[in-house]
């Protein structure tokens, strides 16, 4: 076995100068997290790195609801799911069909269609949200689980269409005029030649527009208000309203909260770095 | 909407009176969901908010109220300050990313971990951390000190300042990830030629590096910037815009008024920054839509 040689040694040593407070730097908000939902009340506010007793009792209480911040925990956790399902779909729908017009139809006025969609995606998420709100309830659709969904979708769609615009420019146009040769309909070239094609960039969208709706906050607590319409992070900006709110619930609520985004990620994660970061990298 | 229609029509084809082929129905059919989407919640909303911001005692009213002024500079810190160090720590760590080790592949699988976590939850956990009377952070200087820690949140500079520090921490690992990204993309033998001619690491950046990469860390900056803009969570949830609404940026300020049913102030406020936004949202929209 060759010894390492003192450069190696010292190059090592400086990268983990940098690795050591990079991996603290990440994980002590999530610890910190984690540490309360495993955390009695008594020990949560003693300020112990570790607790004398760690349980998960905390989590018995959410998962039973024994909470008043809590009493509607199932009922939000589904609003959550729902609303994110749906947006999903709702965007892969729409944003496919616009990506397939525009970059294999060549409708016209696509290109227009497509910078508006970018122009779109460039509007400071809150900035739109006032007008959103107000028009929502112009709509007639405040409090109703429609309107984080539409909004959602709107905020999603021109990334969605970008991305899938630009994943299906790369397709060579043979395909389609093989297609159209042998006698294929628009429709079956959509269904048979393009969505097979376009498999990871739709997962990778429909990953995105589903992480996307699951993490919102701000649109979920200006359009949606009543108890149980109300989705989990609303439900966790709740708890604020109380100066002697359970922290402990709080952040088992949120740690729960955060797994399934943060396993979908992972499980996604190749085609995520992908199929999303391609498109940014382009210069 | 108008000009949604004009783009149809500007093109060089037959009118739309003359027979369309099957294939352009079929095109404007799918592109249908996606337009009627945004005419009525793109273009209805905006031009309805601007339709609200309009009177003029709007901003006189904006004029006159200090949290507004306020804001502003907070915005521009925010946005001056906050994201050139968020973008200058990403192209530094991007470059410790690319090193090609075992356990810093591991160490990155984690550093995406605040990416990858809703916000909430994290930036309560820092905010609770943070607490004067109860949180670990004062807990500790307690047990080494004696002393009691500050009471962190109730000075607005140090809480505009976490706000920054919560904002980086939840978007440095995108940056870095793209930034990181880009590098990989540079031909490994450039490095290996200037290896042998004897360069600096300060040389290869200068050189070799910074060249491929200026372009995408621009574009990076800039989007960074107006995305920060609409970032309501980092300062809405750990400081609430308080102490006092010294802390608010452009994005929770147009909340508050909001709230406070004051929404043509809120439309005008936020008309107040389209000046600035304008142009780094063309910019962007030229440079993705080539």
């Amino acid at each position: 076995m060759k010894l390492p040689s003192l450069r190696d040694v010292a190059t090592e040593a400086r990268l983990l100068l940098i690795g050591i407070p990079v991996l603290l730097w990440t994980m002590i908000p999530i610890y910190h997290m984690f540490l309360f939902a495993i955390s009695p009340k008594e020990d949560a506010f003693s300020g112990k790195l570790w607790p004398d007793h760690p349980t998960l009792h905390n989590f018995e209480i959410v998962f039973k609801q024994q909470h008043y911040f809590l009493r509607d925990f199932y009922v939000q956790f589904w609003n959550s799911l729902v609303i994110a399902a749906a947006v999903g779909v709702l965007t892969l729908v729409i944003a496919t069909a616009a990506a397939f017009s525009i970059s294999r139809l060549r409708v016209p006025g696509g290109r227009i269609v497509m910078n508006l969609a970018l122009f779109t995606y460039f509007i400071p998420a809150a900035f739109l949200a006032v007008p959103m709100y107000r028009t929502m309830g112009n709509y007639g659709l405040l409090n109703n689980h429609w309107s984080l969904i539409l909004a959602m979708v709107t905020i999603a769609s021109p990334y969605a269409i970008w991305v899938l615009k630009q994943a299906s420019d790369k397709l060579p146009v043979e395909l389609d005029e093989a297609a159209v040769m042998d006698g294929a309909t628009t429709l079956q070239i959509f269904r048979l030649v393009y969505l097979p094609l376009m498999m990871p960039s739709l997962v990778a969208i429909g990953t995105y527009a589903v992480l996307l709706a699951w993490n919102e906050y701000l649109y979920a607590f200006l359009l949606l208000s009543n108890d149980r319409e109300i989705t989990l992070p609303v439900a966790l900006g709740n708890f604020l309203a109380a100066d002697d709110s359970p922290w402990e619930l709080l952040m088992t609520t949120g740690f729960i909260y955060a797994l399934p985004p943060a396993a979908i990620y992972y499980a996604f994660r190749r085609y995520m770095v992908g199929g999303l970061t391609a498109g940014a990298v382009k210069s | 909407m108008a000009i949604t229609l004009s783009g149809d029509q500007s093109i060089p084809a037959p009118p739309l009176s003359s027979r369309l082929t099957p294939t352009q129905i079929w095109g404007i059919v799918l592109l249908a969901p996606y337009l009627l989407v945004f005419l009525a919640f793109v273009v209805y909303p905006v031009c309805y908010g601007l339709w609200l911001a309009r009177a003029p005692s709007n901003y006189v009213a904006l004029y006159n109220d200090p949290i507004f002024a306020r804001a502003a500079v907070n915005t521009l810190i925010f946005l001056v300050i906050g994201i050139n160090i968020k973008m200058l720590i990403a192209l530094f760590l991007s470059g410790f990313f690319a090193q090609q080790r075992t356990w810093i592949k591991w160490l990155s699988v984690v550093f995406i971990l605040p990416w990858a976590v809703p916000s909430i939850p994290t930036i309560l956990s820092v905010r609770f951390m943070f607490n004067p009377e109860w949180g670990m952070v004062n807990h500790l200087i307690f047990n080494l000190t004696g002393d009691d820690g500050p009471n962190w949140l109730n000075d607005p500079t140090v809480a505009l300042t976490m706000a920054i520090g919560v904002h980086i921490w939840k978007s440095l690992p995108f940056w870095t990830l793209i930034l990181m990204t880009g590098r990989l993309a540079i031909a490994q033998d450039l490095f290996e030629a200037a290896e042998v001619d004897g360069a600096s690491w300060w040389q290869k950046f200068r050189y070799i590096t910074w060249p491929s990469l200026q372009m995408l860390y621009i574009t990076c900056t800039l989007l960074s910037m107006i995305w920060t803009l609409g970032d309501f969570n980092s300062v809405y949830l750990l400081t609430g815009g308080g102490p006092a609404d010294l802390t608010h940026v452009l994005s929770t300020l147009g909340i508050r008024y909001l709230r406070l049913d004051q929404l043509s102030l809120a439309m005008a406020s936020i008309v107040c920054a389209i000046p600035f936004v304008l142009p780094l949202m063309y910019f962007m929209m030229k440079r993705l839509s080539r």
